[in-house]
This record gives C-alpha cells, structure tokens and sequence, in this order.
C-alpha cells in the first residue's frame, strides 16, 4: 500500500476532504469516492472523451489526472450543470434536439460545450465540431450534439438581445 | 381513436436524466460490499496451457479469490456455452468454456479471473499469476485457413472449415452462358467492431438465503442471457433476475451472452459477495465480438441495356475462434445480394472458416454492408462498362412496386421464404437523387475540376430484413393511480425505445404521455422476452404494444360504460380519462376504472367483468419485413494526400409507418456514421501469429465530428402489411449502403484517371498508390520495395 | 486498465524537483500527464515515483527579451494557443498548436511535456527543430543547453538524463515578415500527424532565399531538418520547379513502417507537405520587394 494522501478538493461548488492513494484516477475518485457517476470511463486512454470534467473551467479528461492532482482545484462535471433542481439551457437543447441516444459520452461533451459557449458564445459550426473532436459518439452521428450546442449559442443570443 | 403521437417528434424522458449525469450504467450501480473483477487473458492467439499457478496471486493484497477451470464445478468447468444458432450445415458448433480449460484460441480468452477489493488490486493480482503456455501455430488470415497444411485454430478439429453452404435459384449457368457482358469483382471487406462507448459489464449479486441471483448486466438480450446462465450455471431459470439497466450503446456485440458474465455469477454464488466485472477498452479491442474480414469473387451478367440476367460467386467469412451465433451473419450477406433488384438467377457458395482471432457476430447491418458492397460494385461496373449512369442502370433493375410483394427464391435467416412485403425502390431512388442535387452534379464537378478540385458521387440503395421474430412482448396495465405501466422484455442502448413504446401506448389506451411509464430489458418485469438486434424492436414491441393497449383500451371502455351508464360509442378516452359526449360530460378516470378492475374482497365480479386493467401481447412475426433505402454520397479526394472528405450524403430510408422521425433520424445519422467508419476508417489489424495490432482508440479509428457531415435524410413510407402498426425497422439502414456509396464516389471523383477500387475500408495510402501507378504525380517516385499484401487481417 | 502504484511527490521548486528526480529509483516526471497517464494505464509504464512538476509556478510562462523568447517547460499548450506575442513573433508555433491533439487536451499538455516525449510525430518538436530552439536543461549539477537538433535523439529517446529536467525551450524569433507555414497530414482532425512538414523562408530585398528550414515529423523515428532540400532553396528565386526540387529533396529518406502507414506513403506525404509548406510559406512571407511592389 502507498502512502495515502489527504486531499481538499471543491466539486460543483462543494468542497469535500477525502484520503486517496495517489494512482486513483481523478474519474474513479468522482464516480467511486464521491458517487458522482455522470462522468463515465470509455477508454481510460484519452481519446474518447466521456470522461471529461472542467478544471478550473478548463476541460480536461479525467482519466488522465490523478485524484491526488487536483487539491485545492474547484472541479464542475455534469451534475454541476442543473440549475435550480431542473435543466439548465444547454441540457434542454440536447433533449429538444436529439442531441444524445445512449447518453453514455454526452456528460463529457456537455463539459466540453460549456467551456466553449462560455469562451465563444456565438461558435461557428465548424468550431463546434472542432471541439466535438475531443469526443467521440457512436450513437448520433454528432449531428444532434452539433444542432443542440448551436442553438444554445442562439437561444443565448436572443436573451441577449432582448435584454 | 387518437394518433396525436404516434408519428410525432415527441422528445425523448429519458434525456432528463441522462443530461444531468444521473444515467445508471452497470459501473454506476453501487451495492454495498461488492467486489471487483479482473481476468487474466492470453497473450497468444493459440496456445495449449501447460498449467497455471495462481498461489500468488491469491495472496496479494485485497484478492478474494483467484479462479480457474480447474476451480470451476465440474459440469460448469466442461460445459461450452450453449450454441444460439446452430445449422445444418455447420460441421462443427463449437463455442468457448466458461474458463479456458486446456487450450486458447484467441488472444484475450479468459484463463482465470481474480475477485479482489478493488480493480486495481485485482489488476495488481494478475501480474503474480503465472501460467506455462506452449505456443501452436495460429491461423490469422482467414483465406490461409483454408490451405492444405494450415495451422489449425482448434487443435483437436481436422479442418478449419465451419460452414459451406449455396444460396441459389434459377438458372445461373444458362444465364451466364448466353450473356453479352460478364464482369467479375473480387472484393475485400472488413467492418471492425460495434465500438459501443460503454464497455460490456455486469454486476452478479447472488442472495445465498433463496439461493438466487440477480445480475445486473449490459446485455441487448436480458431473457436469453438468463437462459444461458442458467444452463452454464446449472440453477432453476427462475432463480436468475436479469435487468439491462441504461446501456451505452451496443451495436451488436451486447446481443452475445459472454463466458465472463458466467463466471462473475459464479463468483458471486460461491464468495456469497456482489461481484462486478466492468470490461476496460482493452479488454473490448481483444475479446468483445466484432465482425470482420469477407473476401468476395462474384461476377454479374448482364444484357446489352445492362438489365441482369444472373449473379453468382462465392464468398469467404471469417468467423473466429467460435461460432457463438452460428453463422448468421454470412447467412444474411448471402440472401441479401440480390437487393433490391431483379435478378432472375442467383448463385453463390459461402466458406466460413475459423482463425485464431475472437468470434465474429453480428455488427450493425450483420452482414448487409458486405452484400451490398459486393452488389453495388458489381453494378458500377456494369454502369462504367457500358457507359451508363450508375443511377440508371439501378433504376432500370428495381423491382417494381407493383410487383409487391415479391418473392426473391431464396430463404432467409428467419427461416422463411425471403419474400419482400413491400417497398417503393424507384421513390426512394427518385429522392434521395433530388435531395443530393445529382442531375446537376456533372456541372458542379466540372467546375470543382476547372479549380483544381477532384470531387465524386456515388449512389447505393438496399434492401433489409428486420423486424425479426421470435416476439417481443409487451404489458400494459392501468395502476390504481392512473398511470400507465408498461413493460416489455424490449431493451434500449440508445434507441429511445421506452419513448417510442409510450407513444404507440399512449395513442391506443387515450392517456397523456406523461402518464406512461415503461419499463424494459427486466426479466421480472415480463415472462418471454428476446431482447434487441436486428431492428426488431419498432416491429415486434412496438405491435405488442398497440395490440395490447388496444385490448385494455377494450377494458376500459367496458368497464367506463357501466360506470356512466352510457354506451361505449358515446365514451371518448382522453387524457387517462373516460368522458361521456354531450350532456354534462360525465367522467370517471382510469385510475377508479382500474381500482374497480380489482372488485372488492369477497364479492363476486358480474361475468365480463374485466378483471386487473392489463393485456400482455406477444406479437409474432409471419417474416422479416423489408426496409429499403438508397444513399447518395458526394466527396472531394484531396489527390497529394489521398485524404477523403465528405461534402454531403443524402438519404432516402424507408421504414414504413415512421413512429417518431426525430428518433428516426437520429438512428440514420448515427447508422451512416458508422458507415463512414467502416468505408474510410476502421480496421481491425492483426498480425501474422493472429495479434491484434489496433487495440486502443488511437489505432483504431471511429469517425469524429469532423468527419461526419449531417445527412439530408427523405422519409419514403411503404407501411408493411405484416404487423398491425405498418412499421419496419430503422437501427441498421444508415449503415448498410454506406461504404458501397462511399467507394464509388471515391472512384467518380477520380475518373479522370480511372482507377477502381474493390474494398472497404478504403484508406489514403491505397488510393495514392492507385494514382502513383496511374501516372497522376508529375515526377517520378523512387524505387520503392513492395508494399504489404492488402486484405491482410 | 489502472496504473500500478507509486509514489507521488509535488515539489514547489525546481531544486526540489532536481533532487527528487535524481536520487529517486525508477521515477518519472509528471508534466501535462496527457501522454504519460495513458501509459501508466495501459501499465506500460510503471514507475514506482511520479514527481509533479505542476506545482513549479517558475516553470511557466513566457519571457521575451530582445532577441530571445523564453518559453517555461510546464506552459501549458493552451497558453501557447492564445497568445497573442507568441502569434506574431513565432507564428510557427502557432500553426502547429493547430494540429496539437484537442482542446481538452491542449489545456493540460505542456510544451516541454510533448518535447520530453519525443513522439516521432508530434508536431511541437518538429516546429522547434525549424526554429533551431535552445532547449535549457536542469540537473543535480546545474544547468545546460541543448540545440533541439541534438535533444531529439532517437525514437522517442532525448538528450535529458534520467536525472535531468527540462527547464524552458528558448527561440530567437525569425525576422517580422517571414514566410511560415505547418503542413500536417493525419487521419483524423487532432490526431498524431502520419507525416507533418514545419517551414520557414526568409528572402532579402530582391526575394532571394537567404534562409530556410524544413523540418519532417512522423517521417522517421524523430523530427528531422531537411538540409539537402534547405541548401536547393537559399540563393534562389522560389518559383514551381525550385519547390518540387526542394520538396523532393525532402522526402528521399528511409520512412517508417507502421500500422498507419508503409514506407512510400509517408515520403509521398513528406514530399507533397513540404511542396505545400514552401507554396504557404512563400505567400506568407513579406519582403520590402513585395511591400513595395
């Protein structure tokens, strides 16, 4: 056994204290430590992308981070997303576009789509796909996920507008 | 009687949770004290295993349990896993044991699993096992499996060879004989594997009290994995609860019931703990099934206005080290050839063969894309021999709607004469041409050309058996509350079929949607049950569903009547409610008629009384029915690079009765993806001792969203008169045509200098070497050795 | 697939990092972890230390002088990406971070991680190789500088010690003007490059090449310069036939064989990308002949 080490880390606005060996991956940490299981495993090499969270709002995957890496980082995965008990815009707009079928690389990508609205809040499609590449889906086609994240940045826009 | 759903875009409920992470996979199932599994697998694709210590490994830290065959029950330990599709033409039906015994076949059989606190230690664990392995000879291209002195796959079996058997009718040798034009192909096809996102897994919990076992598991098949489970286990069918919980993704591979699942359930029973075994994608590169290596020789005969007159050749299939499903899928490539075309004689003589690889099953299209790859390559030939429009010449070949329904000659994987219920081949043709913009194709490539810019179009169409039996049943019960349960032992991995199941309910009983509450892939939920393959489920749940919602819906409106006093042609149902027309509307809700449905203790029911508001219906299939569609691609070729961009895909998809276009659309758009993938991307490499090459997601390549544009997609709906609702399946059709449409876009993008291309994938290397030999490159390139033989597995 | 156990330590200096590093048996350098993790994964790589370097704020950041840019090994790609100096005066750099992997992966991949990697076909090494960039080494006997021409030193082998540490990468800048181009084919968008080509031409007054580097990633087992082809370029005018000579030039070496790719497609690949790295860089480049013009 290794040395455990003692870790302080704030996920979705909360802050939780655990002990962790320092090969425990900072994905199995959140679905396993801290029973957020919305972040799932599809490679455990990199390439597929559900696993994705935001590190200091940075998206990043987490299965190539240890646990141990992340003391004193404020972490957001998809279960930070809803607002007040129901789904913020972007979640609607995948439910309204058919953005997901098996649902199983979508938590990663809403991550992924949450950095790129707030950095870019009117991408073009082309830049859409750009950071869809990080993901990979084998149910959509990437045409919902595509349509959805567009018209976030368009339902967006028209708050925007009309305030 | 309402149809305000059915056919509608209704959005799917089960999104809500999965938008907000709160899906539940099989690793997302927590128990308290569950353990963790890991399997040790070989690193040999054929080996006899001399012995194996795992003394070791048993008392590394945190390991609850190391074992083997050996540490198996004797009847587990000898027993192979049952055969689901056995044939007569297959000379041997051999499948894998729970555990390796004395020999594996394929890198990646299990030799012996560990049960510790967590994966990691189990991962730790198998590290210390140590197994003395002599090394045999493997085979690894199917086609050498074939030759005299071929190293055997399975030591003890004298020949490599499965299956041999012919799909024909008519007369081929007379229509060949009298051709005026006979052109022959040979083709290379492989399709790699499902690639789900969510690995395999399960999670046994066994109860020692009752002596049961419940398992949670991703299977596409939760009512025959028990089966099967409880067959390898040896326990009472009905002590086994299987429920698929959500499953990401399946494609194909989740349909087979794997050894591990059996040996995680043992585990279980025998430690009295939980066990879970999630697969890591490792493990899914080496042991989930996939399909795989076709090699194809066929020739077409045709008169001088290119009309057929006769197909034939034969085909080679590579099936594996094991025949879990028989040899189904180059089953269904053989009887899917002809298409959607008249061809008045058929031949062809199918050799599946073993390898030292893991089994092939069935791969979204299971065998289709192969068919129409073969058939389409095949036309194209024709159409550019004979200087003809490849849109043409199919049109001119299509059976005619009137000629509906029509009867090919041959029978199909159900069992029954492959006879097409119905279809409109030249309306789709027509457009999926309009939606591509072909008639103005030859100006936009003229003027591409002009600029330096190679771009091509291909067309493919297809036609697909689905909806396939035995049944798939489906309960609908109204709950003392009003709201509607259903239950079917349907199954969804990302098909939306609980949404789709409530709309066809919902329609028929006259209840909100909201009120329905489906719940599938539960053997407690449903006593028959077969799960999801094929594209079955829209046919088979789907008529069970409004079949049984139209039996309560009779119950409810008999029960209504007498509570109103009013005769059953003056209730409406609507909204869970029963409402007299006229007067004062009187109304009773479905929740009082089922409480009524129950009577009261002790007190007899009038004679019709219906007793419980609830129907289960098992709808059974007479045939297949038969999908069709055509598909046109339009690429640009970058000719320094060989890349392959594609610029814009049409489809035309008929599935008869669309039930909710946007779910519709979304299985096409993702079934074409796939298709993609498998015309441009995906390969499956082993090497010469049968070791997989590409075995992470960098080496094997699915498409991304770059590489996937969004298809314009027209709904052509030919009801099929063979089930009450007039649908037919729509999870494969995006796949099957792809990569034969694909290619021949590739081609037509290059004519100008005539290069052809007979396989799929269809990588850039091979088509700059086509180029190089073509003279396209100015300079002159340096001597070079050989390339390596291509098709190579 | 979890990694087998070790260690972890989280220095806050470099001294501390040097000594942890040298005296440690069997331990590894932790940077961006993008290509590392995923090999501790797969247990291909077990080290038994992993020593953090993320926690050494003086390893990153950007320092220009006046001839030199400074760039900290642990500056993450994503800080490369969006700035706006580095854009202008090392705009090489820029159009291969283009090609670097993917967003998710650029915000955690460092510039001396993927150097310290050495993966033939990585594109940040290749454009370093280009810019003849100083690579500044760290170790228990103090510091020294490596030219990336010697750093890349094999398949994925470099000149770092195993009780070494990259420091920074260091890069004079070519001149404001200069003609640059990265010309990568690879299969997929992101994905490592089958065969890449970084350029950079600098012509005088009269558009005369005076200076010019090519350099090939994923060709061989390391990034390479093309002098051959470099030297068919300076003292000449660039028209048609002076790029396919140089292009040429740049692609007759013995290529690597792989599951991606044979020997003929990759100098195929480095032929057609170095032509149309010269074509790019051509236009790019701003002599005062052409300003004037």
């Amino acid at each position: 056994m290794t040395t455990i080490h003692s870790i302080s880390v704030n996920i979705n606005g909360k802050t939780y204290t655990r002990d962790v060996e320092a090969r425990m991956t900072l994905a199995d940490f959140l679905r396993h430590e801290i029973g957020l299981t919305g972040t799932h495993l599809g490679c455990e090499h990199g390439v597929c992308g559900a696993c994705t969270v935001l590190i200091d709002g940075r998206s990043a995957r987490s299965c190539l981070t240890f646990a141990v890496q992340m003391s004193g980082r404020g972490l957001t995965t998809v279960e930070g997303l809803n607002v007040a008990g129901g789904l913020n815009p972007l979640q609607q707009a995948f439910q309204e576009h058919h953005g997901l079928q098996c649902g199983f690389c979508t938590s990663g990508i809403l991550m992924s789509l949450t950095e790129l609205l707030s950095d870019n809040p009117d991408p073009t499609e082309q830049e859409v796909r750009e950071i869809l590449t990080g993901h990979l889906c084998r149910c959509t086609g990437y045409a919902g996920p595509v349509r959805a994240a567009l018209a976030t940045a368009e339902h967006f826009k028209s708050i925007k507008g009309a305030a | 009687m309402g149809s305000k759903n059915f056919g509608a875009r209704v959005t799917r409920f089960e999104d809500v949770a999965l938008v907000s992470g709160k899906g539940q996979y099989v690793d997302d199932i927590h128990i308290a004290g569950t353990l963790h599994a890991a399997f040790l697998r070989s690193p040999h694709g054929h080996a006899r295993i001399r012995s194996i210590d795992t003394s070791a490994a048993r008392r590394c830290e945190g390991v609850h349990a190391v074992l083997t065959a050996a540490d198996l029950p004797e009847r587990m330990r000898k027993q192979r896993m049952p055969l689901l599709l056995p044939n007569a033409t297959m000379a041997t039906l051999r499948t894998q044991h729970s555990l390796a015994v004395d020999e594996v076949c394929y890198v990646g059989q299990a030799l012996a699993i560990v049960v510790a606190d967590s994966r990691y230690l189990a991962e730790d664990a198998l590290a210390a096992i140590e197994v003395d392995y002599k090394v045999l000879a493997a085979v690894s291209d199917v086609r050498a499996a074939l030759a005299d002195g071929a190293p055997r796959a399975h030591a003890d079996l004298e020949s490599n060879i499965v299956s041999q058997f012919v799909m024909n009718y008519g007369d081929v040798e007379a229509a060949f004989a009298s051709a005026p034009h006979v052109f022959r192909e040979e083709l290379w096809q492989h399709r790699g594997g499902g690639m789900a996102m969510e690995t395999r897994g399960v999670l046994a919990q066994a109860n020692v009290t009752t002596d049961s076992l419940t398992l949670w598991s991703s299977t596409q098949t939760p009512h025959i994995a028990r089966r099967m489970l409880a067959e390898v286990l040896d326990v009472d069918l009905e002590s086994i609860r299987i429920i698929a919980p959500d499953v990401g993704g399946g494609f194909g591979p989740k349909a087979i019931f794997y050894p591990e699942d059996a040996v995680v359930a043992h585990a279980s029973r025998a430690l009295g703990r939980p066990v879970k075994f999630i697969e890591d994608r490792r493990e899914h590169f080496l042991c989930a099934t996939q399909e795989r290596d076709q090699y194809w020789n066929v020739e077409i005969a045709v008169d001088n206005d290119g009309n057929i007159l006769g197909v034939r050749g034969d085909m080679l299939h590579d099936t594996g080290a094991f025949v879990p499903w028989g040899i189904i899928m180059p089953y269904i490539a053989g009887a899917t050839m002809p298409g959607p075309y008249v061809v008045p004689a058929y031949h062809l003589a199918c050799t599946v063969a073993f390898t030292n690889k893991v089994a092939t099953t069935p791969v979204r299209g299971a065998g289709r894309p192969q068919a129409v790859f073969a058939m389409e390559r095949l036309m194209d030939r024709v159409a550019h021999e004979l200087r003809l429009d490849p849109a043409v010449l199919r049109r001119r070949n299509y059976i005619r709607p009137e000629q509906m329904p029509y009867s090919v000659g041959l029978i199909f994987r159900d069992g029954k004469p492959l006879i097409y219920d119905s279809g409109d081949y030249p309306r789709g043709h027509d457009a999926a041409l309009r939606l591509a913009g072909y008639a103005d194709f030859p100006a936009r490539q003229a003027s591409a050309k002009a600029n330096g810019r190679f771009i091509g179009i291909g067309v493919a169409s297809y036609v697909e058996g689905t909806g396939l039996g035995p049944f798939e049943g489906v309960t609908v019960r109204i709950l003392p509350d009003g709201k509607v349960r259903v239950t079917s032992g349907a199954t969804s991995q990302g098909q939306g079929t609980r949404t789709t199941l409530a709309q066809i309910v919902a329609d028929r009983v006259g209840c909100r949607i909201e009120d329905v509450m489906v719940t599938i892939g539960d053997t407690a939920g449903i006593a028959n049950g077969v799960g999801a393959f094929a594209s079955r489920l829209a046919v088979n749940a789907g008529s069970s569903a409004s079949i049984a919602g139209d039996h309560v819906r009779v119950s409810i409106l008999k029960l209504a009547s007498r509570a109103l006093g009013l005769p059953e042609s003056e209730i409406n149902l609507e909204d869970g409610k029963a409402i007299g027309r006229g007067g004062n509307r009187p109304t009773i809700s479905f929740g009082e008629l089922s409480r009524a449905a129950q009577g009261m203790p002790g007190f007899s029911m009038d004679a019709d009384h219906p007793v419980g508001l609830e129907h289960t219906a098992y709808f059974t299939p007479t045939q297949a029915s038969y999908c069709s569609g055509t598909h046109v691609v339009e690429v640009e070729v970058d000719v320094g690079t060989g890349a392959v961009k594609i610029l814009n895909y049409s489809v035309a998809h008929d599935c008869g009765n669309v039930i909710n276009p946007m779910i519709v659309d979304g299985q096409v758009q993702g079934g074409v993806a796939h298709g993609i993938g498998n015309a441009l991307l995906e390969w499956m490499q082993y090497d010469e001792n049968a070791q997989p090459l590409t075995t992470t997601f960098a080496d094997y390549l699915l498409p991304m969203a770059t590489d996937v544009p969004t298809c314009a997609i027209a709904h052509v709906e030919t009801p099929s008169p063979l089930n009450p609702i007039g649908v037919k399946g729509a999870g494969e059709g995006g796949t099957i045509p792809a990569a034969a449409a694909i290619i021949a876009s590739i081609e037509n993008a290059l004519s100008p200098f005539a290069v052809r291309f007979a396989e799929t994938p269809l990588m850039p290397d091979r088509i700059v070497r086509a180029l190089e030999q073509a003279g396209a490159y100015a300079e002159q390139i340096a001597q070079t050795p050989a390339a390596p033989a291509r098709g190579r597995s | 697939m979890k990694p087998a156990p070790f260690e972890y330590h989280a220095p806050t200096s470099l001294d501390e990092a040097v000594t942890l590093i040298a005296t440690l048996d069997n331990a590894k350098v932790i940077a961006g972890g993008q290509s590392l993790v995923a090999m501790m994964n797969f247990r291909y790589a077990m080290p038994d230390h992993l020593i953090d370097l993320g926690n050494i704020t003086a390893l990153s950041g950007l320092h220009f002088d006046a001839q030199t840019l400074r760039i900290g090994s642990m500056t993450r790609q994503r800080e490369l990406e969006f700035s706006a100096p580095l854009a202008s005066e090392v705009p090489l750099l820029k159009a291969a971070l283009a090609h670097v992997g993917h967003r998710q992966t650029r915000n955690r991949g460092t510039l001396g991680g993927s150097l310290a990697h050495a993966d033939p076909a990585a594109e940040l090494p290749t454009a370093c190789l280009a810019l003849d960039a100083e690579i500044e080494i760290a170790g228990p006997n103090g510091t020294r500088i490596v030219p990336m021409r010697e750093f890349a030193a094999g398949f994925m082998t470099t000149a770092l010690g195993y009780d070494e540490i990259l420091l920074s990468v260091h890069i004079r800048p070519w001149r404001e003007g200069h003609g640059y181009s990265f010309q990568e084919y690879a299969r997929r968008h992101g994905d490592f490059a089958v065969a890449g080509a970084a350029v950079l031409l600098d012509a005088n007054n009269d558009g005369v090449i005076e200076r010019a580097a090519i350099a090939l990633c994923g060709v061989t087992d390391r990034p390479i310069r093309r002098d051959e082809a470099e030297a068919a370029l300076v003292g000449r005018h660039l028209d048609d036939s002076v790029i396919a000579r140089a292009a040429s030039l740049a692609g007759n070496v013995e290529a690597t064989v792989d599951i991606h790719a044979d020997a003929t497609y990759r100098r195929h690949l480095a032929r057609v990308l170095t032509k149309r790295a010269l074509h790019e860089a051509s236009s790019r480049m701003k002599t005062k002949k052409r300003e004037t013009a």
